[in-house]
């Protein structure tokens, strides 16, 4: 059940130019959360809360990793030490964590939700995480300490492979029988992610973004377009659901 | 001792507080927050004859004080509320407040007979949706079109009493205010959004796909506060008054203003308990002030006269 909770931040830290972290205070919100929810954050001024994932849960702590996409995050991203937040969560409908051996497979800030995702996973687990270059790389190392394997891509080449993380998504399915895959990043690497998964019939899970109003379901202002041509609700039938189902079109 | 529980047009509430239709869904989601037996009435989510899909996203966008939407009107049908929703609303003891769309006038007869027919126990006409390509909003502009689908909705309610919403997003509301009233409406709700628009300028796209939804929240408050005011100098039946109440306060500013009850809306995306909030602060209110119970506020406000010619003479 959610629970509205007013959270100290415990931990703030600047990961890149435009990535913060945050931990907060949270109580039964960390307790009862699980890979793939997230939290309904006011930020001061703004009417609207804003949706962000939780990169990590544990004894009453959240930890989320976010970055500054206009007036809401921005000023979250000021937030110090000993500050409060007001939050609701834990919310929507978060990965499946069972399974043999996982893929993981995030592109840029959408590492965040995955690595809580990666310490829950209960088999072996395996990474591929894209970013636009090395300085907006963000979880490297913890991703490193909890994964078998992970592989990186960036943009420039900076980091990793040059490129996106199609390459080496196609690589890990060509040499390994996942049970299944989970993503979160950008909408046009889901729809590749989808697609390769399909290629390859492995279940694909993936994390969707919308913007959103009340969070927890009641608005349907958060819409995600399934292929049977009806409209699921992000927060609360989301934000994970089967990539077979989700329609990319534009 | 306060006494929140209020007659609206024969539909007794525990208290005034009302969520308005769209912004609390059937109820489940903030259920799950609090007993909904705490509220006066649930204004459900709007319902057409077929469900419908709604409009693609983006539906939403933040604004100074408030917010955009263009949800366009996605529901599960009359008939899916009657056999899923109804059901579960009614394990509650709370009013419920059926708001219907139709395309056509006949529309909202067939949408009223249906609701009639399982006692819901008020019917909503939204003739405002600024959301929809056909009817909605079409309805709600002109004086003669508002009153025939008032009509319409009468001759199949049966002993429902009938409330229209009307839309802010006309040159005179109070023409349509008495439109209805004369044409047989039981109350009115006011008011719906307001059709805004917000763009992108780095893509130089709306935000919105729809291009223009409905704006809510605080920011519209004073434009609402201002037409309950009017409406209430020209009709007698009971105003359900609304536009981004978040405060006890508010609510009170609603009922001097002229209402009979209030609802919030985009209130609750914020905080799930506003609606409980505004109820308590309407309380604290009466009690500070010595005022027993809570319809001695209806039409309350002191309007000052008008001031001579002279004082809008010295600011040109």
């Amino acid at each position: 059940m959610p629970i509205q909770k007013t959270c100290t931040i415990l931990r703030s830290e600047r990961l890149i130019p435009y990535g913060y972290s945050l931990v907060l205070d949270a109580g039964e919100i960390a307790d009862t959360a699980h890979p793939g929810q997230f939290l309904q954050v006011q930020c001061d001024g703004q009417f609207l809360r804003r949706p962000i994932s939780i990169c990590d849960a544990g004894a009453g702590r959240i930890r989320i990793v976010f970055e500054i996409k206009g007036k809401g995050t921005q000023i979250l991203a000021k937030k110090r030490v000993g500050d409060s937040v007001d939050v609701i969560g834990p919310l929507g409908h978060g990965f499946p964590i069972h399974g043999e051996t996982v893929l993981l497979v995030g592109g840029g800030i959408g590492a965040a939700p995955l690595f809580f995702a990666a310490r829950r996973c209960l088999g072996t687990v395996h990474a591929i995480l894209g970013f636009r270059s090395a300085n907006t790389a963000v979880l490297t190392e913890v991703f490193r300490s909890v994964c078998r394997q992970v592989d990186f891509t960036t943009e420039d080449g900076s980091l990793g492979e040059s490129g996106f993380v199609d390459g080496p998504l196609r690589r890990r399915l060509e040499e390994t029988k996942y049970t299944r895959i989970l993503a979160c990043g950008p909408q046009p690497m889901l729809r590749a992610v989808a697609k390769i998964a399909a290629e390859f019939n492995v279940p694909c899970f993936v994390s969707m973004e919308e913007r959103m109003a009340c969070g927890v379901g009641a608005c349907l202002g958060c819409a995600c377009k399934m292929k049977d041509g009806s409209y699921q609700r992000v927060c609360h039938d989301g934000p994970v659901f089967s990539a077979s189902e989700v329609s990319f079109d534009d | 001792m306060t006494d929140l529980h209020v007659n609206f047009a024969g539909v007794s509430l525990k208290n005034p507080v009302v969520v308005a239709s769209g912004t609390f869904g059937f109820g489940r989601e903030y259920g799950a927050f609090y007993d909904l037996s705490e509220l006066g009435a649930i204004c459900v989510k709007g319902l057409t004859l077929s469900q419908r899909a709604g409009n693609p996203p983006p539906r939403i966008a933040e604004t100074p004080g408030g917010m955009l939407n263009a949800v366009g009107l996605q529901n599960p049908g009359v008939d899916g509320f009657i056999a899923r929703e109804l059901p579960e609303l009614r394990r509650h003891d709370v009013k419920i407040i059926a708001n219907i769309s139709g395309n056509t006038v006949e529309e909202y007869g067939i949408l009223c007979q249906k609701l009639a027919a399982v006692s819901v126990d008020m019917l909503e006409l939204n003739i405002s949706c600024p959301n929809v390509k056909e009817g909605g909003l079409a309805f709600g502009t002109s004086p003669q079109s508002a009153a025939a689908v008032t009509a319409e909705a009468k001759r199949n309610a049966g002993t429902v009493p009938v409330m229209v919403k009307l839309s802010p997003n006309v040159t005179d509301i109070v023409s349509i205010a008495k439109a209805v009233e004369d044409a047989g409406a039981d109350a009115i709700s006011m008011i719906n959004t307001l059709l805004g628009m917000r763009i992108d300028i780095h893509t130089r796209r709306p935000v919105l796909r729809n291009n223009t939804g409905g704006l809510s929240g605080p920011a519209i408050l004073p434009i609402a506060i201002r037409m309950v005011y009017q409406v209430r100098q020209a009709v007698s039946i009971p105003i359900l008054g609304m536009g981004g109440i978040t405060t006890g306060e508010d609510a009170v500013e609603f009922l001097l203003a002229g209402a009979n009850a209030i609802a919030v809306g985009s209130a609750n995306f914020q905080n799930p308990y506003a609606p409980l909030l505004v109820r308590d602060g309407i309380a604290s209110y009466m009690q500070e002030n010595g005022i027993s119970r809570v319809d001695r506020l209806t039409n309350g406000v002191q309007t000052w006269t008008p001031c001579r010619a002279s004082c809008e003479e010295e600011l040109t």
